[in-house]
């Protein structure tokens, strides 16, 4: 029904180029620089392993993007679900074959990268409820039937990430389908009567926590219990982000992160070692930055004629926010540590491949955003 | 399907559009959450956070403060610091550690107990943390470790700062000795606590312990940026420690060495005083043992040597002997009757060998009695017989009095020594109090001639004698040599002032004696008289005299007729058990006695006897008579000290043109 290449569009190539969004490839850009040139500073001033393969990795991820972009937009409607499968196929062999890190079973082995499946289902996820309520109509969101199917298609990724165990990236999966859910119109007292649901039922799932689990959210709470166990990785981003000051301690020179005081430096706490070298004035262009990112996949949302390209933009958008947030608001010490990178900023494939597959999508909305899909 | 246009559409478009400008708002809010929070802890928290970054990267290393050395008035070096070479090992920077160590106990030679230890002593410590696995190398080890060096990839060779002692047993009890600090001597002394590093040696005894505050020294300082695992990434900031400061004592090395020598194969103490200042001359306690031997830890069978020992070695007899003075008190009983109008110069008494009172019989030393003598015969020829008439007129309380104002029975250096004891002086109260028992008149007699209930340190005795030998005037005694209060310029004035002249011949009408300074205002405690009548102590220092330097007299043998050397004194036998009829008739000789039941011998002196300046005390422990045993090693020393006075002096007086 849907079978129409990628390529079949009525505008030329040239035109579609020019319809591409320049200020947000630009921005993703210096993103990518600032990045590499942060990963440069972790690796403690030398061009090593991390600096390398980040830049190696953006530079390649960062073409595939470009490429993608043209993409017919209704490529992406048409293989909606079927990315969905896919990626909820990858998570089923994860928890099955997976490699295990870390006490987690999170990577799949596909001979040239280890892939995290369960960041693609934060993009997957978006990618599978446009599609879905693409076709709904607005008097039958709020059935029990289309209230149970994309039920489903969120809980089951969440049980699969959960199981891993991977709390953050499972709570970073929920949330973007819940910000979708919202978006697309399901009613408000819903998401009342569960969220009540969830409150009630929370020291039962709290003794479904593992230890290490249930320790992060009480160190949260009182990370100076415990300095030097549960509570340091807390206590030394704090004073690493502090003592950074208005300018910062200068690039290279944030003692807290070459001096190995800071944990995971590379992936969760880069924006820690940033902050430290570059202050608060680099904080908030890093800020500005991200701001400007989200404000294009929004207005790209805005002009968009077909729902899919909507809802897939304002979904993007509202889920690199809270990803963006969640992680500083974790390394400031305001949530409890889970694991959640920073977009494009934090070391990890799999994570810079969903971002960037997730930018693709907007841009093909961009360039065919005159397009309707019937 | 569903379709996507017409009215449905549009509702569901404005639905997004409002829902989406709606999460924009909220976005907006928490954006800027998270620049409040920013702004809080980089701007108004900042000073905060990078002190404690500061404190997370910068460590600071001590380094072991080098120790004050103790000189004796001469300035030799008499507890100083040695250069050692150590061999230190961070076990973090050894690449195989197991292997190093195998190679290092053979090319050292360690015995298996050893290496033991230093293993445990590895698996105690951080893996950055030094290793020290020889304190002390011989130049033979340390030129091999250098050797080898190139194959021993993580060895280190240190150049180190030790304790030494280099007069050995010779200055043991009167300095003390250093032994790596216990939990003990943290918890007690917060100095030690501040400066303390792994194997610090700290004062376990003596001079040592009391002025290791002075002695420590401060720490070096390396200040270092660590990583978050402690390891060190590069030196920041370096402050030297500041040496301990350097003690000088008033002790004479020549003078400690000869009384070394002279109690070599005794037990017994010797002290020698200098009667207008109070400075400690000597003090010596035999047997002694090397203090160096406690600096690395003891072993085990130099410990069992010195606990063993049935002279008692750990023992400082100067300080801590409490021994029974025997006849050496009967100067202080002469004095006191004197002072107290009990008898004149003139009382005398009949001694027959042994007198009867209150139902007992009371021996004097010679069986067949010393015949009609006055008190400066009795005090000659030591007899027992007088001295009991005279301290039954006496009575205890009174002779308590004066012995204790002469320095008996009270702590010489009080403070200076833990291990000083006071010894006791009897009284009537005394025993009431502690034995709750009435005083028995038979006690008063004995006490007389320094048996039964009293017991004196031989320093006490040794600062009576000097009290008595400078005219009868307090002195403070000392050991610590401090210039800027060095009193003798004013102690000889008043020296010039208040000399009595002392005859060898015995006619009191010539004596010069100038009582004018008793009028004058003096301190309080330095130089106070300790007497009533001055005449008084100079009758008895001219006793003294004449039992060293008249024939009959106990000390006559061991005199010295030459006048710059002559000295007087007094003997003291003290008996260690009651003499038994059976004994008494027996009469055995010495050598007949088990050990333990000799005599102890005792002999004070002072000289030279015109213009007095050095008194001493002599103890033998079961040596036997003092006359024999005690009086000619004092008759050996005074030709030392007498010798070196000159010198002492011109140190003295160049010391205190210095300032």
């Amino acid at each position: 029904m849907f079978k129409e290449t990628a390529l079949s569009g009525q505008t030329t190539f040239f035109q579609k180029l020019r319809s591409l969004d320049y200020i947000l490839l630009v921005c993703i850009l210096i993103l990518g620089v600032i990045s590499s040139l942060a990963m440069y500073a972790t690796d403690g001033g030398e061009l090593l392993y991390h600096t390398k393969s980040h830049v190696l990795r953006f530079i390649i991820f960062f073409i595939m993007m470009l490429i993608l972009s043209f993409f017919n937009i209704r490529f992406w409607h048409a293989t909606g679900y079927f990315f969905y499968i896919i990626v909820l196929g990858l998570l089923i062999w994860a928890s099955l074959y997976g490699i295990t890190a870390s006490g987690s079973q999170r990577w799949v082995d596909l001979y040239f990268i280890n892939l995290q499946p369960s960041e693609l289902m934060k993009i997957a996820i978006i990618v599978c409820f446009a599609k879905f309520y693409h076709r709904a109509q607005i008097n039958q969101i709020n059935n029990f039937k289309n209230l149970l199917v994309p039920m489903m298609i969120l809980i089951l990724p969440i049980l699969l990430v959960v199981s891993q165990p991977d709390l953050g990236t499972s709570i970073l999966i929920a949330l973007s389908g819940i910000i979708v859910l919202w978006l697309a119109g399901i009613n408000l007292k819903y998401f009342i009567y569960s969220g009540l649901f969830l409150l009630i039922s929370l020291p039962f799932v709290i003794s479904f926590l593992k230890p290490y689990q249930k320790l992060r959210i009480l160190t949260f709470f009182n990370p100076d219990k415990d300095p030097l166990g549960a509570g340091y990785q807390i206590i030394q981003s704090k004073i690493a982000i502090g003592s950074g000051g208005l300018t910062g301690k200068g690039f290279l020179k944030g003692t807290q992160g070459y001096l190995e005081f800071l944990p995971e430096k590379h992936t969760d706490f880069i924006f820690t070692l940033f902050s430290e070298e570059h202050g608060f004035i680099g904080s908030l262009a890093l800020l500005f930055i991200y701001g400007v990112i989200i404000y294009r996949v929004i207005n790209i949302g805005k002009n968009a004629r077909s729902f899919f390209g909507k809802l897939f933009c304002f979904g993007f958008a509202s889920s690199i926010f809270v990803f963006i947030t969640v992680n500083m608001s974790m390394v400031l010490g305001l949530l409890p540590i889970v694991g959640s990178p920073l977009p494009i900023m934090s070391y990890g494939g799999s994570s810079m491949l969903a971002t960037m597959i997730g930018f693709s999508i907007v841009m093909s909305t961009k360039i065919y955003q005159k397009q309707l899909i019937a | 399907m569903f379709g996507s246009g017409g009215d449905s559409g549009y509702k569901k478009l404005s639905t997004v559009n409002r829902r989406m400008f709606i999460m924009t708002a909220a976005k907006v809010v928490v954006f800027g959450g998270i620049i409040t929070r920013l702004f809080t802890l980089q701007i108004n928290e900042n000073k905060k956070y990078l002190t404690l970054s500061d404190k997370n990267r910068l460590r600071e290393w001590r380094l072991p403060p080098v120790r004050g050395d103790f000189e004796d008035f001469f300035g030799n070096k008499i507890a100083s610091n040695l250069k050692v070479y150590q061999l230190h090992v961070v076990p973090e920077q050894v690449e195989d550690f197991r292997y190093l160590m195998i190679r290092l106990r053979d090319i050292l030679e360690i015995d298996s107990r050893t290496f033991k230890k230093i293993l445990k002593k590895k698996s105690q410590q951080k893996p950055w943390e030094t290793l020290i696995i020889s304190e002390n190398l011989s130049w033979d080890q340390f030129a091999k470790i250098n050797f080898y060096l190139h194959e021993l990839s993580g060895a280190k060779p240190v150049l180190s700062v030790a304790r030494n002692y280099p007069y050995n047993e010779k200055f043991t009890h009167l300095l003390g000795y250093v032994a790596q600090a216990s939990e003990k001597d943290l918890i007690e002394n917060e100095v030690i606590k501040k400066s303390h590093v792994p194997g610090l040696r700290v004062g376990k005894i003596g001079l040592e312990k009391t002025y290791e505050n002075q002695l420590i020294g401060s720490n070096g300082i390396q200040r270092y940026e660590v990583n978050a695992y402690g390891k060190r990434i590069n030196q920041i900031d370096f402050v030297e420690g500041k040496k301990g400061t350097n003690i000088k004592l008033t002790v004479d090395t020549e003078i400690q060495a000869q009384c070394n020598e002279l109690l070599s194969d005794k037990a017994g103490s010797i002290c020698v005083m200098d009667i207008y200042t109070g400075e400690l001359i000597a003090m010596h306690s035999s047997p002694s043992f090397d203090p160096n031997l406690f600096l690395y830890g003891i072993s085990h069978e130099n410990w069992n040597e010195i606990l063993n020992n049935p002279k008692k070695p750990l023992i400082n007899r100067s300080l801590q002997g409490l021994y029974p003075p025997g006849s050496t008190i009967k100067p202080i009983v002469a004095l006191s009757a004197l002072e107290n109008d009990v008898i004149s110069t003139k009382f005398k008494v009949n001694c027959t060998g042994k007198t009867e009172m209150y139902g007992q019989t009371y021996h004097c030393w010679k069986d067949t009695g010393h015949g009609i003598v006055n008190l400066r015969d009795a005090l000659k020829v030591s007899c027992d017989t007088f001295f009991y008439e005279m301290s039954r007129r006496l009575g205890v309380d009174r002779l308590n009095l004066t012995a204790k104002k002469f320095g008996l029975g009270e702590k010489v250096f009080n403070g200076t020594y833990n291990e000083e004891k006071k010894g006791l002086i009897p009284s009537t109260q005394w025993k009431k109090n502690v034995l709750g028992r009435g005083w028995v008149l038979g006690e008063t007699l004995i006490t007389g001639i320094g048996q039964g209930y009293m017991q004196t340190t031989p320093l006490q005795l040794c600062l009576m004698t000097a009290q008595l030998a400078n005219g009868g005037f307090k002195i403070k005694p000392k050991i610590i040599y401090d210039k800027k209060n060095d009193s003798y310029e004013k102690i000889k004035s008043e020296m010039e002032k208040n000399r009595i002249e002392l005859l060898s011949d015995f006619q009191q009408d010539d004596a010069l004696v100038d009582f004018s300074l008793e009028k004058k205002k003096r301190d309080t405690d330095l130089y106070k008289p300790l007497y009533r009548n001055q005449e008084n102590v100079k009758f008895v220092l001219e006793a003294m005299f004449a039992s060293t330097n008249e024939v009959r007299g106990t000390s006559y043998s061991s005199r010295i007729s030459d006048k710059k050397y002559q000295f007087a004194g007094k003997t003291g036998t003290s008996q260690v058990k009651k003499i038994t009829e059976i004994q008494r008739e027996l009469d055995l000789d010495i050598s007949q006695i088990p050990y333990e039941e000799r005599d102890h011998a005792l002999f004070v002196a002072f000289g030279p006897y015109v213009n007095p300046r050095y008194a001493l005390s002599v103890f033998v422990e079961h040596g036997g008579a003092g006359s024999s045993a005690a009086a000619p090693l004092a008759k050996k020393l005074f030709k030392t000290i007498i010798d070196r006075h000159e010198e002492r002096e011109k140190i003295r007086e160049k010391s205190l043109m210095e300032i």
